[in-house]
């Protein structure tokens, strides 16, 4: 079985788990202050890095390509409060034209 | 029967949600087909894993070369949220057997929110419901289209497919920065995962990041 089926599978796997736990156990296992606070962090940092890695690397190597520019106005987009699917779309615009003209 | 007007309230909301969601999933169909998925594994991961930040962890991850563990540490730990949200729906829900397996796969950000905006059970249960089926089948059938567009495509770049992906990440983060503490905590996973990213194998840089979460998280 190649990587991506691993990683296919077992992500689902642990996914629905992940939401069945939530329905079956007793709250105060899940519920203390210092977890949750923890918690409400993890996709912050982990969405983070991967919009950092995303933008940035090449492999193992960093670049400055018109990945950058994209997420950038993407990034405008968020703070002038456009939605989601506008959001993408301009930020696929932006890097699609600086990589066919330049 | 007579027309509620509450109910017809709930449901305009969670179709509407379920829309909005739901289209998000052409740039997820897009972004697995993007980082070398078949169209197959891209629309299985929208089935069976069903959470929009995991499943685009899932296909980074893979996409930048990590290994298999990388990614599905990452998915599993974006997850974990929906483990809380069942905690919260479960009193509400009521259900067993088979009936818990199907709301446990649908308990996801979109389903718990409209759930909670409303006030009482019985609409609480049907927001749960309805936005949760709605996402369901759009989140997948855009899924698809998304990914069947991508594979026609060629190279991602000439679409700005490889700024999408990416971007639509930094829509999945947006709503969850509300504080000072919470741009901080971002910046510095930022420049982690950069200085990380030379000198570590992929995935390496994104999964390590939790640990600024604990260290932030029991700092207080």
């Amino acid at each position: 079985m190649s990587a991506i089926w691993i990683a296919v599978l077992g992500a689902s796997l642990t996914a629905f788990l992940n939401k069945y736990i939530g329905h079956s156990v007793p709250e105060k296992w899940l519920n203390r202050p210092t977890f949750m606070r923890i918690n409400a962090l993890v996709p912050i940092v982990l969405l983070s890095a991967l919009v950092a890695v995303q933008t940035f690397a090449n492999k193992k190597e960093l670049v400055l390509d018109q990945r950058a520019a994209g997420v950038f106005v993407a990034l405008l987009a968020l703070k002038f409060k456009a939605p989601f699917p506008v959001v993408v779309v301009l930020a696929a615009i932006t890097s699609a034209s600086i990589y066919n003209w330049f | 029967m007579s027309v509620n007007p509450k109910k017809k309230q709930v449901d305009r909301t969670a179709l509407s949600v379920a829309l909005t969601v739901g289209l998000y999933g052409a740039a997820f169909g897009a972004a697995g087909v993007t980082a070398g998925f078949s169209i197959l594994q891209t629309c299985l991961l929208s089935i069976l894993l069903f959470s929009g930040a995991s499943q685009f962890a899932v296909v980074g991850i893979m996409g930048a070369g990590g290994a298999a563990i990388s990614a599905i540490a990452t998915a599993t730990l974006l997850g974990f949220r929906n483990a809380l949200y069942g905690l919260q729906m479960a009193p509400i829900l009521k259900v067993k057997g088979i009936r818990r397996v199907l709301a446990a796969q649908i308990t996801i950000d979109e389903s718990t929110a409209v759930a909670t905006l409303q006030d009482n059970d019985e609409d609480r249960k049907r927001g749960f419901y309805l936005t949760g089926v709605g996402v369901y089948i759009f989140w997948n059938l855009f899924t698809f289209l998304g990914a069947l567009g991508a594979s026609a495509i060629g190279n991602p770049s000439v679409w700005g497919l490889d700024a999408a992906v990416p971007a639509a990440f930094l829509g999945l983060i947006w709503p969850r920065l509300k504080n000072k503490l919470q741009f901080i905590v971002s910046a510095i996973a930022i420049a982690w995962a950069l200085l990380l990213t030379p000198i570590t194998p992929a995935g390496i840089p994104i999964i390590t990041t939790v640990l600024l979460a604990i260290v932030f998280g029991v700092k207080k």
